[in-house]
């Protein structure tokens, strides 16, 4: 489907200049990171000027590192980039810029003590020595009339919303002339409202013959503003296609793929409640609610599985449940007791384990294997009884945890720093798992690991799910869910938008999660 | 050389003054009571992260608390010491308290707020021995009565080095290594200042760690500061005669030792015998002490300089060729 694509549009695009043609074109552009992997494998195809073109695809189908080769900041192992018809190497961002590519990070990269207009002009050479915004203030509020962008370009970056920070990005591309904007998943930081903002802003700039690339995994953002879509798997081009030719389901399926899915059916029996969230509201860090009324449930054996778009109140949930966020409105219950409002410590000691999604914040590198695994336990029988530490038992419980767990090497004293990220991870499930908690909170608990690593801690939560633990997994592969999970809600945009139950998972429940994720209810 | 004196003949000096003599050595020692007890106190507040500069003020409060024990309070003469050394610990970590306090609830950074509190500590002195606390006795030099001797610490033998001091600066060092390798708030301190984001994950306060270590590290200048007064000025007078910069040169003993109690041991002897080896140099040899000053900021900047490379091993390899 692909190579036809090619085909039919290769013949008007070649030549530059011309009222409608390819902006774009990637012919074969490979991308490789050492050792294993194919970040893009032999990527094709083309972008017409003029048009809102999406790329769309899962965490790690190849996006973002195929958008940072055309914006200079990678280098393709192979292939070629056309722009307007002729070949160009991109060795730096400024060629880019030069070559009138716009790029807006995920992330922003902003001075927040200054002003949006200095922001903006940053870096230039035309501008001024002295009082370099002024004169440039005039030129920015025009362009923001023209394209809906509307900013105070006096305003100190640290005042503004992520929402008007992107703003001020795109503002910033197209002070710097860009005809091609890329935006790397541009909603993911935004209200609802302010997505509508963006697509209004993304509509003007295409009628001004602007070219804008939009990477998103949401299926409903590519059925309502884009004119394209290029769907992208492991690295491989799927196929480019109209949405109006297309509908989201099928465009979910070519997203997630078919795979065969490793059932092992189990069972749990006990409905005796461990967890229970009755309409939670929580606050994210940018002022707006990151969790909308969530009610949740998680039973004794059950393991529970949130999949979800990065970014959709994940970790806001694995905080609050865990204490290290406070709650707005709403009641957390940990069995009977209401932990709403109790401290990480006190949660944690009532049998929560957490295994964080950033694995540097389980433990202390610096800190030896022993030390790391008492983390939780320093300050009560069987080793200490009050005041002084007992190293002598702290040993022994090391020793026996190293060989349980199979940590390796086999070192209690080694820092922890050391050890390779499977090993890492044995450590942190070793020091909550053997707590025998009644919940345990796992975000992304594989997330980076290799395959043997992998099976390892699957191993390892199906055994505490064994001996009668709630298991609340929350994770961006919905393999891992499908997998593990008994049931499975989906987070969207802070709420529940749907969930599924079942002892076998089938092709259909991939297919319609995969869409809920992208915020379509089943 | 720029007063016509041989390198080699300062040198020569400088570690005679130091370590030449029992004299140099007990002159060492002296410089090396004060250095040790607020440096092993500033490695426990460096080792949470928790930057105490304000170590010369909290040695000077101590001072000062003692003084006032000594000359106003008057208790029974066989406890003054005893009431002097308790307030001056809880004056040195009272004074330490509003960095930990503005640092805890305003988040105000603790490096600024403890260093300014010196100046003011500085002047507080300057005031109390030019002004209320003025000796009757002393005519015009602006410092206190001496103390009773009550209020006197013993020395060793013929010299000037008080033993209680210097036993309890040995004791406070083993003590600071145990409780940071054997106690549970030892073993918190130490998650708190390598990760403060794991600690806060683990629900480990941090708050109390940073009160904590700052009460022990000011407490112990304070400690410090009534050991001066008690055991060698016997009275209270110019605060840059009551502590030689101590305060400051501690937070090099501590750094020194990276943050371990047990080898501020060796720091702080090794500081004290370049201040004592620099009084040497000044009495002997006549030079100003301003020169002796630079003499011993370079001597400090080149250690700490180089102290980087102490992490690499020398290895000698054969070029290959081709």
């Amino acid at each position: 489907m692909e190579m036809d694509d090619v085909v039919m549009e290769e013949t008007p695009g070649t030549n530059a200049g011309e009222g409608s043609g390819v902006e774009v074109a990637f012919r074969s552009v490979t991308k490789r990171f050492p050792p294993h992997i194919i970040a893009n494998d032999r990527v094709s195809f083309e972008i017409e000027r003029g048009t809102v073109h999406a790329l769309l695809g899962e965490n790690g189908a190849g996006k973002s590192t195929l958008m940072n080769i055309l914006y200079g900041l990678l280098q393709p192992d192979e292939g070629e980039i056309l722009v307007r018809g002729r070949s160009v190497t991109i060795p730096s961002p400024q060629k880019a810029i030069a070559l009138g590519i716009g790029m807006v990070h995920q992330h922003f990269k902003l001075i927040p003590t200054h002003t949006v207009a200095e922001n903006i002009i940053l870096g230039l050479p035309s501008v001024p020595f002295f009082f370099p915004a002024k004169r440039e203030i005039r030129h920015i509020v025009e362009l923001s009339e023209r394209y809906g962008l509307r900013v105070d370009p006096r305003a100190r970056v640290w005042q503004l919303s992520a929402g008007e920070k992107q703003k001020m990005e795109i503002l910033k591309a197209l002070y710097r002339r860009a005809n091609i904007l890329i935006l790397d998943e541009p909603t993911s930081v935004l209200t609802p409202q302010e997505v509508e903002e963006l697509f209004t802003t993304l509509r003007a700039m295409k009628g001004e013959g602007k070219t804008c690339i939009f990477i998103t995994h949401k299926l409903n953002e590519v059925m309502a503003v884009a004119d394209r879509v290029t769907v992208m798997r492991y690295g491989k081009v799927k196929a480019t296609l109209r949405p109006s030719e297309t509908s989201s389901q099928e465009l979910a399926q070519m997203m997630v793929g078919k795979k065969v899915i490793a059932v092992v059916p189990r069972r749990y029996t006990s409905r005796e409640m461990v967890l229970r969230l009755e309409n939670v509201w929580v606050m994210g860090d940018r002022d707006f609610p990151a969790l909308l009324d969530v009610s949740l449930t998680v039973s004794q054996g059950e393991i529970v599985g949130v999949a979800g778009v990065a970014g959709n109140g994940q970790r806001e949930l694995a905080e609050i449940v865990t204490g290290l966020r406070k709650v707005k409105q709403g009641r957390l219950f940990l069995g009977e007791k209401e932990i709403t409002h109790l401290t990480p410590r006190e949660i944690a000691s009532l049998g929560v384990a957490y295994i964080p999604e950033e694995r540097h914040l389980g433990l202390v590198g610096s800190m030896s294997v022993a030390e790391n695994l008492i983390f939780r336990t320093y300050d009560r029988p069987p080793f200490s009884q009050g005041f002084l530490v007992d190293w002598g038992k702290v040993e022994a419980h090391t020793e026996r945890l190293i060989s349980d767990y199979h940590i390796y090497p086999p070192f209690p004293a080694l820092p922890v720093k050391l050890l390779s990220g499977g090993n890492r991870q044995r450590v942190l499930l070793a020091r909550e798992l053997e707590r025998n908690p009644r919940l345990v909170i796992a975000s992304n608990p594989t997330a980076g690991l290799d395959v043997a690593g992998v099976e390892a801690i699957h191993e390892l939560l199906l055994k505490a799910q064994e001996k009668g633990a709630g298991i609340l997994l929350i994770s961006g592969d919905l393999d891992e869910l499908l997998k593990l999970a008994n049931r499975i809600v989906v987070l969207f945009r802070g709420g529940i938008i749907g969930e599924r139950e079942r002892e076998q998972w089938t092709e259909d429940d991939r297919r319609d999660i995969g869409l809920m994720m992208g915020g379509v209810k089943r | 050389m720029l007063y016509r004196i041989s390198p080699l003949v300062a040198y020569t000096v400088f570690f005679r003054g130091a370590f030449g003599s029992w004299y140099a050595i007990s002159e060492t020692l002296k410089r090396t009571i004060p250095l040790l007890l607020v440096g092993s106190g500033l490695a426990l507040a460096f080792r949470a992260q928790v930057l105490n500069i304000g170590a010369e003020g909290q040695i000077l409060f101590g001072a000062v608390a003692a003084t006032w024990v000594a000359l106003f309070l008057s208790p029974p003469a066989g406890v003054t010491l005893l009431v002097m050394f308790l307030l001056g610990f809880l004056a040195g970590a009272g004074w330490a308290l509003i960095p930990a306090f503005l640092k805890t609830r305003f988040a105000v950074n603790e490096v600024l707020s403890s260093l300014m509190l010196n100046y003011v500590a500085f002047n507080v002195v300057l005031y109390l021995i030019a002004g209320p606390w003025k000796g009757k006795s002393v005519r015009g030099f602006t410092y206190t009565d001496t103390f009773p001797e009550s209020a006197w610490l013993g020395t060793l033998g013929m010299t000037k080095v008080p033993y209680f001091t210097l036993f309890s600066g040995i004791v406070v060092a083993i003590l600071g290594y145990y409780f940071l390798k054997k106690t549970a708030w030892g073993f918190e301190l130490r998650i708190v200042g390598n990760s403060p984001d794991t600690a806060r994950l683990l629900g480990i306060s941090e708050e109390r760690v940073i009160f904590l270590t700052m009460m022990l590290s000011g407490g112990l200048a304070g400690f410090a500061g009534v050991g001066e007064v008690a055991g060698i000025h016997h009275l209270l007078r110019h605060p840059s005669h009551i502590s030689l910069g101590y305060g400051y040169t501690a937070i090099i003993v501590a750094w020194l030792a990276r943050a371990n109690p047990l080898a501020t041991l060796l720091t702080a002897f090794l500081l004290g015998a370049l201040i004592s080896g620099g009084d040497a140099l000044r009495v002997s040899l006549g030079i100003p002490f301003q020169v002796v000053s630079v003499f011993n900021g370079l001597i400090l900047f080149f250690l700490i300089a180089t102290e980087r490379f102490g992490h690499y091993r020398v290895s000698v390899r054969r070029k290959v060729k081709g």
